[in-house]
């Protein structure tokens, strides 16, 4: 039976709902406990139902990948955990491979399940499930975002204490600015139609394409990270890992390659319709209709024609 | 300033990647390229060198000896030479093997900066980066879509799930860019004429075990009845003909 240590992501006091999915599939195959890192931080671990090892210190304050690899490290060989297991994120993927490394443990990523032995993991843009495997004594795993529901546990909350002791290398990064806002835009959450544009779009003007489309069917606009972080449309319209999960009646992707991190935050939508001029994009692969083709041509045409059914 | 960029030789999207049902492996056999995200990291690079004025671009990578072809395309963008780590035992190298090769091979470059792109384009794990952070026991950040360097530090710009960071960070560190980074440069004529006279160098590498191993292969769930259609003129027509069969319009 596994032994096994969850990391418990926390964020504004709140553990990460990925994280207490992870937490009761690991109940569920075996013995479980959960680590925090932070400062500050005893108070998140009430009521989590399972053993919580805390690591409290003003040196793990910022949310680094780093020091809590030092963390994560020494639980493991004190207390002879065999298997760590992550809900994806930008943090816990830096934490899941930095432990991998400094233990010499194999780590397997995109995990959806996993029975105790092994794990399925869907790969190449989900052509395919996996069923994967160790051959390491110490097992590491990584759950794709949205893979599991997050359970609550019944079991008594105890609090551990772990001692931190960290590397040099490991405190040399400092984050200056955490979790900064930028820009606030509409609310796509709610929106029964979405229009998402990415960059094939190819310029940031060209959003009037997605906006007029948005406007026709009577739904939101909602942007890639790609074209988010390039500044072309405001992050809080943002869909996928690392924005905002929607599930609509209609979503419709201009430009958009379909790559996994988009997808998790939109394939819970009803129908999709992809436009895309690169008939090997992935999103063809998880839309109900997917148009090849010039998304500048048949965009301005569609608009006009939803308009004048909708008039 | 000497800046090394870890890039990976991927098989060609236009020939497909599958897995082999032999050897649970990707196929390799088709044609190889550099991987897409790659190129930013290989962009940076150049960018930084051409601002600070001087330094070196090396390109360093992990695969069959035939990937050199593949990373002639960063000489072509402008990167000085490549070191390519290749030996029989690395072989399907998961995560613990290939950091430890590339590792090797960093610490005998001994670069100020070693830069990565956002994931690869097959395997997709998108951490290699802090595996081999930690093998050479230098700082990591992720994801960074601008970055600034000003004597021997690095101020990196990146989004997480709840906004965005920015993380300082002394030299010699790792980094891995975002595409939001820039718009990496075509090769020019004369660069892909410059390219096959660069220096290009293979070396050997201790395999390391791996730690992770593929059980099986499934088919992914069936999905949905799926169209799929071609724009001859018609796709608007044909969209809003689906849309209202949907009653979406």
């Amino acid at each position: 039976m596994a032994k096994t240590l969850v990391f418990l992501e926390h964020h504004e006091g709140q553990i990460q709902k990925g994280s207490l999915g992870v937490l009761a599939k690991a109940a569920s195959v075996g013995e479980v406990a959960g680590v925090l890192a932070g400062s500050g931080v005893r108070g998140i671990a009430e009521g989590v139902g399972a053993t919580v090892w805390v690591a409290d210190d003003e040196r793990l304050a910022k949310p680094l990948p780093q020091p809590r690899v030092d963390v994560l490290a020494k639980l493991v060989r004190d207390e002879g955990y065999d298997t760590v297991l992550f809900g994806q994120s930008v943090l816990a993927a830096d934490v899941a491979a930095g432990l991998a490394a400094r233990l010499d443990a194999g780590l397997n990523w995109g995990l959806v399940d996993f029975d105790g032995i092994q794990g399925q993991a869907p790969a190449l843009q989900d052509t395919v499930v996996v069923d994967v495997g160790w051959t390491s004594p110490v097992r590491i795993g990584l759950f794709r975002a949205g893979a599991l529901d997050p359970i609550e546990l019944a079991g008594a909350t105890e609090v551990k204490d772990v001692a931190v002791e960290l590397e040099e290398f490991s405190t040399a990064a400092e984050m200056v600015e955490q979790a900064h806002a930028e820009q606030q835009g509409p609310s796509i959450e709610d929106a029964d139609v979405i229009v998402a544009g990415g960059r094939g779009l190819g310029e940031p003007e060209k959003f009037a394409l997605a906006e007029g489309l948005a406007q026709a069917l009577g739904g939101a606009v909602a942007a890639t990270r790609a074209v988010v972080d390039a500044g072309w449309y405001p992050y809080s319209a943002q869909v996928g890992q690392t924005g905002k999960t929607v599930s609509p009646k209609l979503y419709v992707a201009l430009g958009i390659s379909g790559a996994i991190q988009h997808k998790v935050g939109m394939q819970g939508s009803n129908v999709i319709v992809a436009i895309n001029k690169d008939p090997n994009a992935p999103i063809f692969e998880f839309s109900d209709l997917g148009v090849v083709g010039d998304l500048h041509d048949i965009v301005p045409k569609l608009t006009e024609l939803v308009r004048a059914r909708r008039s | 300033m000497k800046i090394a960029v870890c890039v990976k030789a991927v098989p060609d999207a236009a020939a497909g990647r599958r897995l082999d049902p032999a050897t649970l492996r990707l196929d390799r056999s088709v044609e190889l390229a550099i991987s897409d995200f790659d190129t930013y990291a290989v962009e940076e690079a150049l960018k930084l060198k051409e601002a600070a004025g001087d330094g070196e671009v090396v390109v360093v990578s992990m695969g069959p000896e035939r990937a050199m072809d593949a990373l002639r395309k960063a000489l072509a963008m402008g990167a000085d030479r490549a070191v390519l780590v290749s030996d029989a035992s690395l072989e399907g190298a998961d995560l613990l093997g290939t950091s430890k090769a590339l590792a090797g091979a960093l610490a005998q470059e001994g670069a100020d900066l070693v830069l990565f792109g956002q994931q690869s384009a097959d395997g997709g794990g998108a951490c290699l980066w802090a595996a081999v952070a930690e093998r050479l026991r230098q700082p990591v950040v992720s994801q960074v879509s601008e970055l600034t360097i000003d004597g021997a530090a690095l101020t990196g710009k990146r989004q997480t799930e709840f906004g965005y960071d920015t993380i300082r960070a002394p030299l010699p560190a790792v980094v891995a860019v975002s595409d939001a980074i820039n718009t990496p440069r075509y090769p020019s004529l004369k660069g892909i004429m410059g390219a096959k006279k660069k220096p290009q160098e293979v070396v050997a590498a201790e395999g390391a075990a791996s730690g992770t191993t593929v059980v099986a292969l499934n088919p992914p769930p069936a999905r949905g009845e799926a169209r799929k259609i071609e724009d001859d003129g018609s796709a608007a027509e044909q969209i809003v003909e689906f849309l209202a069969e949907k009653r979406l319009v």
